[in-house]
């Protein structure tokens, strides 16, 4: 059972290396349970990985739930989304690499597109640079592989490994944590995660320590027909503070793939998580065939004092369906939100975020910039609700589209809900296209018909990609211009 | 050094003729003044010899050193060292006018085969010229004409206009809505940059740029068509008599 295709990269290591980011499988040997998902499969899941029993009740209780969801046919639909119904009994839920020795060692029969992609990206081969400073967990399909910079962080008491080695080593964490933030019962897709979630991450940061570096995790699909459910739990304790980045990438298929995740962040008093996410997974051909469906339940809560803070430059996948949240129950606590999404050629976006106000003196800040361009559409879907008790709670909520031709749609849905008469919200929405002034004004000076969209772009999206980590804003940058490639001009 | 003749343009995708035959040389160190009332395509004109796609060239040409550009993109048009400074210079978001002024810059070496400014030599030559042109230095660090005045945007125009040092500029009624502190500081602009390698196109539709800057040459546009020409003189007629005659006629 290994999959067909090429290789891919010659690396030094098995983490820091763009082999792991872009699209193109490795011939890794794979070993897959068979398609199709059922009470086994879940048992053979959590036996692989030498669960104890209270992790896989928990499991089969997620299963049953999503059993009883999807009986009743109750698989969210409200999204402004349109794609073929999902099988899910033609999904491979299991998929671990057997070995990482035979990782390939040539360049020779890398596809020459994606080379043409590197360039085009001024990425390094060999990206080591790159990562320094960064610890890295890789998820590849289903099994995470190992972490860098283990030692350094350990000293510090911080613990940022595989969500598999995290059950084994740090059971008692797991288990206070998980399904905290989001429940197996939160909706359809995180009770399926709930159920098959194979990898994913997990950092604890202990109270009162800053982590010195930045957490990165990157995530690959690489199976063909398989689906990737990650669990990604980060807990900062006390005082703690924490900046983890999430890289999101699949190689090139016919057929799309699902991708169901779930995070969850836990900042307790006074701690401050910033997550960062470039998910570019792959977004299908230029007429809409293939490419990801990535449904995404991305949540995070808050003690008193602390913050959480989302960042998120999405330019992947055929269908985004992901509303990274912030339930601020702690009072003086923070939650923020900056997303850039693009939706090129046929791809479909319905993202935002969900704040919901607990605590008093809750503050929360909303800057979404949603692009269209080809026959893309884009949704901003937000929600901000204010509880009762939520003294003062103030939000700000910007939200503007850009549009890039004719034929593509930019919509938003904001969801208001405030039960408090101290409360202080604003929104303000724009939509603007590029416009030919500024096209001709930057290239009067010199400045390419591409390039000068790409300025503009990125400029307009800069209240966003300023807030993600240097290298990422550079990458983010990238990203946008090779995304929107055949789309100007 | 430019050279038109014959030049009839349209706005793209209409029979609307706006420019109707205009013939004009200019060569190298000389100063032209395009002087015309509302209308009469002055503007149409500084955005023609520029490229701007709004508009389509339906007849005659415009050459650079004997070379037709009325085929170029307006940044193939830059890279020839040609510079148009904008009645109205749009605000984009986001990008700071050093980031502007450098890709600029970068793309212009580039296309020419010169080795491209490094980010310290080029961030001097910027710093330098904001002083001489005297804009307010808190600007760059804003968007680019993001909340700039009317002056400020004009400014901003002229320091383009200095760090790009283009060989043919063409100021597009730049000294309109201006007062006249800013009006002499676009006019010290133009004269600190005059030498005998740069020619100058000046469209107004007032004389009161031309008591500052001193034309070598005089043209009155009217419905399309150049109908005279002079030296710095014709300006002062124009001034005291307007454009009343010309259009009775024309």
């Amino acid at each position: 059972m290994t999959t067909q295709d090429r290789l891919t990269i010659s690396r030094e290591s098995k983490l820091d290396d763009a082999g792991y980011k872009w699209g193109f499988s490795t011939d890794v040997e794979m070993e897959l349970a068979p398609k199709g998902l059922n009470e086994q499969i879940v048992q053979l899941i959590s036996s692989k990985k030498n669960e104890p029993e209270w992790l896989l009740d928990w499991r089969l209780k997620a299963f049953d739930y999503w059993r009883k969801l999807h009986r009743e046919d109750s698989e969210p639909r409200w999204a402004k989304l349109r794609y073929p119904e999902i099988d899910y009994q033609d999904i491979y839920y299991y998929a671990a690499p057997k070995s990482f020795d035979d990782a390939p060692k040539s360049l020779d029969e890398v596809d020459p597109e994606m080379l043409e992609t590197f360039d085009k990206l001024g990425i390094p081969l060999h990206e080591r640079e790159r990562l320094a400073g960064v610890a890295v967990d890789a998820v590849f399909d289903s099994v995470s592989v190992a972490t860098t910079y283990g030692e350094q962080l350990e000293e510090r008491g911080i613990i940022f490994c595989s969500f598999s080695e995290a059950v084994q080593n740090h059971p008692e964490l797991i288990k206070k944590y998980l399904g905290s933030v989001v429940p197996y019962t939160d909706n359809f897709f995180a009770a399926l995660n709930s159920a098959v979630f194979s990898d994913g991450s997990f950092a604890y940061i202990p109270p009162g320590v800053r982590c010195p570096v930045e957490l990165m995790t990157y995530f690959r699909i690489n199976t063909e027909g398989s689906g990737q459910f990650e669990r990604t739990l980060i807990v900062a304790d006390e005082g703690a503070y924490v900046s983890y980045l999430e890289g999101c990438t699949a190689p090139i298929r016919r057929t799309s793939q699902l991708h169901a995740a779930v995070v969850e962040l836990v900042a307790l008093d006074r701690g401050e998580i910033k997550y960062s996410t470039i998910q570019n997974w792959y977004p299908g051909t230029k007429d809409g065939e293939g490419g990801v469906y990535n449904f995404v339940t991305k949540r995070g809560m808050t003690g008193d004092d602390a913050k959480i803070s989302w960042t998120q430059v999405e330019t992947g996948s055929a269908i985004t369906w992901k509303y990274p949240s912030v339930i601020l129950r702690g009072d003086n606590s923070v939650g923020e939100f900056y997303s850039v999404a693009l939706a090129n050629n046929y791809q479909q976006a319905d993202t935002g975020t969900k704040m919901i106000h607990i605590g008093k003196n809750t503050k929360s800040t909303i800057v979404s910039k949603g692009i269209s361009a080809g026959h893309g559409e884009n949704t901003y879907r937000g929600g901000v609700k204010i509880l009762p008790g939520a003294e003062n709670a103030t939000n700000h909520t910007q939200c503007d589209s850009l549009l890039v031709g004719d034929q593509c749609g930019a919509h938003t849905v904001p969801y208001i809900e405030v039960r408090n008469p101290t409360a202080r919200l604003e929104h303000e929405a724009s939509t603007s296209k590029v416009s030919d002034e500024q096209l001709f004004y930057l290239m009067s000076r010199g400045i390419s018909e591409e390039d000068a969209h790409h300025m503009i772009i990125t400029g307009w999206s800069r209240d966003v990609i300023k807030e993600l980590p240097f290298e990422f804003a550079l990458e983010a940058g990238q990203l946008l211009k090779v995304s929107l490639e055949g789309a100007v001009g | 050094m430019l050279k038109i003749e014959n030049l009839h343009a349209a706005v793209t995708d209409s029979d609307e003729e706006i420019l109707k035959g205009i013939d004009l040389e200019v060569n190298a160190g000389e100063v032209h003044a395009i002087m015309g009332p509302n209308g009469s395509g002055k503007s149409t004109l500084a955005s023609v010899l520029m490229g701007k796609p709004t508009y389509t060239v339906t007849e005659g040409d415009i050459t650079v050193d004997g070379d037709s550009i009325v085929e170029m993109m307006p940044d193939e048009r830059a890279h020839l060292g040609m510079f148009l400074a904008m009645q109205y210079p749009s605000e984009v978001p986001g990008v700071r006018p050093w980031q502007f002024l450098k890709a600029a810059r970068d793309a212009r070496d580039g296309a020419n085969g010169e080795k491209k400014m490094s980010v310290r030599a080029f961030s001097k030559l910027f710093d330098e010229k904001v002083e001489e042109v005297g804009i307010n230095p808190d600007l760059m660090r804003r968007s680019l004409n993001e909340g700039f005045s009317g002056g400020e945007k004009k400014r901003n125009e002229m320091l383009q206009m200095a760090v790009l040092e283009p060989r043919i500029a063409i100021m597009d009624e730049t000294d309109s809505g201006l007062d006249i502190d800013a009006l002499q500081a676009v006019a010290d602009g133009v004269n600190q940059m005059r030498s005998p390698s740069r020619s100058f196109v000046i469209v107004t539709h007032y004389q009161r740029l031309l008591h500052y800057v001193r034309p070598d040459v005089v043209h009155v546009l009217v419905n399309g068509r150049i109908v005279e020409t002079g030296n710095a003189k014709l300006a002062e007629k124009v001034e005291a008599t307007g454009y009343r005659d010309y259009v009775a006629v024309n």
